[in-house]
């Protein structure tokens, strides 16, 4: 065992990059929940935005297309459960289980001629000065652009959400959808743009999976990455910011049982990758007394003839 | 415009229906895309529906389908007793994992011995497995409120690291040349689960009917079977009516937790045979599936986890056959699913057309 070849500034910057797909996919998970909607299908969305994503960045060799093609697949998607829960008002539960469990296999299916296939390398950014800084420089200076446009977004929804009249207007809708009906929001429209958004996030999310973090396609990769997202919108207690301290604590313990594991440590391999899940689970106990914060909607049905 | 209008009760005709509708549209739809995969639409589906049951070979593959259909139904009558009351377990592929490793831990345990008690032994460790697994979730929302669907599910991923690790480890096979897995418990006469072979008779089967029996008389003619209705039709009536909510989780989720570790004993102990990295294939997700299309209502379910065995098997000829990949098969699967719950509109609401006026 030698502790010592961990270098935490590498450490830190490793940490964001395995943050990141958690935190794309939780802060469109928060969008949709604080409407009212309550989408079990982020692993299916993520998949597939990791799957699409691939697929369009290796036929056109750009990573940018890459990418816009994950958040429009993970969109027409979300499409599905829009259809389900806002048209046939199915139960928003099995809609979500519905969602994933197409999502994988439909992934599966596109991706199959894509396996072991080495995606175009995403730029990093390179500034001049400031990214050769020595501590400073490869944590905040050196990253690829989406994870930037990860905590833009972060900054962009709790802005949304806190100060201007749409924010006010989703939340309302997802606090009461009745009243929000009766002062005339559009109730339905207003879920159907919140579920599309969380659904390009994921996708989002997913393609940083398979273009940026690992970076090949393989079947299943999302490995529960999206089921952790939403465990995280509920321990961030609906919080734009603490969306993104929770995500970056899961990378850092993702990143670190992966240090620890290439380290040699006297603990099996199996029960380090455990970890991350029974973390999930420790901090989902400890912060679920608290419900008062959860959108009062959540996971209800809207009809308008009630 | 096309209004919606609630029905006063659920139809029960379209409630009986809406299984058949969805399977139709799965099959076209189904169709298009192996169409668009370059097969046959046709001979497809004739292969995943027809063949396995009267084709040439169905002598062989006929078996299967009790082999496949018994841990989809075992599974999908626990999970359709906690979907009923709102209770949502859907971490079942984690108790189905724990269930087999703690029942084949037991039987691994006696070996070499012979004897008739290993068996009901390994049966008793299974359901305790697959039980005490479901407990986790259950105690923590008993105590802490902690939300079941993703405890339940995070220990999906647990319980797969745990099984890596004991067929790496414990319980690796010592005279297995240093291949993972454990030793082949069909070469252990007393801790196997068939009955015969060749017509696909395990004690699983056996398990499965029994269960379906049991929770249609638990649900039909038992108060706590009223009470996990009544839980998930009016919470509200339920409080009034004396139903503890604590207690119906804590029994919920252990029974289906029982249920879904049962399913994976059996299958351990006969048609897997052994402790392997690869021993889970997603039963316990497709029996969510099974517990949806026949409908949480126990003979419904056994209609379903043999529709959906038959999918399997049908899917597996028609990857030989015609080459179809295995995971056309898995969006077959996903569709049922989808168009189940869109169908189901028609249970509760009714169609009307009407002038599109402000509602």
């Amino acid at each position: 065992m030698d502790l010592t070849s961990i270098n935490p500034v590498l450490l830190v910057a490793s940490l964001m990059v395995a943050a990141t797909p958690i935190l794309l996919a939780a802060i469109g998970e928060l969008v949709v929940e604080k409407a009212g909607v309550l989408n079990l299908g982020v692993e299916g969305m993520m998949i597939i935005g990791a799957v699409s994503g691939f697929a369009i960045a290796v036929e056109t060799g750009s990573p940018l297309l890459g990418f816009i093609a994950a958040a429009v697949g993970g969109a027409l998607l979300s499409l599905l459960f829009v259809f389900l829960t806002q048209v046939a008002l199915a139960n928003q539960v099995a809609s979500g289980l519905a969602l994933t469990l197409f999502g994988l296999g439909f992934s599966a299916l596109i991706g199959q001629s894509y396996v072991g296939i080495r995606p175009p390398a995403t730029g990093q950014l390179n500034i001049p000065f400031l990214s050769e800084l020595d501590v400073v420089g490869p944590i905040l200076f050196s990253h690829d652009l989406v994870l930037y446009l990860s905590i833009a977004i972060v900054a962009a929804v709790w802005y949304m959400l806190k100060f201007t009249r749409a924010g006010l207007i989703l939340r309302a809708v997802g606090e009461n959808h009745d009243a929000a009906h009766a002062l005339g929001y559009k109730v339905v429209r207003i879920r159907i743009m919140a579920i599309m958004f969380g659904g390009a996030c994921a996708g989002l999310g997913g393609a940083y999976i398979s273009l940026v973090r690992v970076p090949q396609w393989t079947e299943g990769m999302t490995a529960g990455i999206g089921w952790i997202a939403l465990a995280l919108v509920v321990f961030a207690s609906w919080k734009p910011w603490r969306v993104l301290l929770g995500a970056y604590l899961f990378g850092g313990v993702t990143v670190v049982q992966l240090n620890l594991q290439a380290a040699g440590v006297a603990i099996p391999v199996e029960y380090l990758a455990m970890s991350p899940y029974l973390i999930t689970i420790i901090v989902l106990v400890i912060l679920s007394k608290d419900k008062s914060s959860a959108p009062a909607s959540l996971g209800r049905i809207f009809h308008a003839s009630h | 415009m096309i209004m919606l209008e609630k029905r006063p009760q659920p139809s029960r005709v379209w409630s009986m229906a809406t299984p058949l509708v969805a399977v139709l549209a799965t099959m076209f739809f189904g169709g298009l895309l192996f169409m668009v995969l370059g097969k046959n639409p046709v001979e497809a589906i004739k292969t995943i529906f027809y063949e396995p049951l009267f084709g040439e070979f169905a002598f062989y593959y006929r078996p299967q389908l009790l082999v496949k259909g018994a841990p989809l139904v075992l599974i999908a009558i626990g999970l359709s007793l906690g979907f009923k009351a709102g209770i949502w377990n859907i971490g079942a592929e984690g108790q189905y994992i724990v269930g087999a490793l703690v029942g084949a831990g037991v039987g691994l345990a006696f070996y070499p011995l012979e004897a008739w008690y290993v068996f009901p032994l390994m049966v008793i460790g299974g359901a305790f497995g697959g039980w005490a697994w479901a407990m986790i979730p259950a105690l923590l929302k008993v105590r802490f409120g902690t939300n079941e669907i993703l405890v339940s599910l995070m220990l999906v991923y647990v319980a797969e690291q745990f099984l890596a690790s004991m067929s790496l480890g414990l319980m690796k096979n010592p005279d297995g040349f240093g291949f993972p897995g454990s030793r082949n418990l069909n070469d252990y006469a007393s801790a196997n689960s068939w009955i015969s072979q060749d017509t696909g008779m395990h004690w699983g089967v056996v398990a499965a009917f029994i269960a379906v029996i049991f929770s249609y008389i638990l649900l039909n003619r038992h108060m706590l079977g009223f009470h996990i209705r009544l839980t998930g039709e009016a919470p509200r009536a339920a409080k009034f009516a004396g139903v503890n909510p604590k207690r119906l989780v804590v029994f919920v989720l252990g029974m289906s937790g029982a249920l879904a570790g049962l399913a994976g004993l059996f299958e351990v102990a006969g048609p897997s045979g052994q402790i392997s990295l690869n021993f889970n294939v997603g039963y316990g997700f497709t029996a969510i599936i099974v517990a949806f299309l026949g409908r949480l209502h126990p003979v419904g379910i056994l209609l379903a986890g043999g529709l959906m065995a038959l999918t399997y098997i049908g899917g597996e000829i028609a990857q030989s056959n015609l080459g179809l990949p295995a995971s056309a098969i898995q969006v077959f699967q996903g569709m049922l699913l989808f168009f189940l719950l869109a169908v189901d509109i028609l249970t509760n609401y009714r169609l009307r057309l009407s002038a599109g006026k402000v509602a």
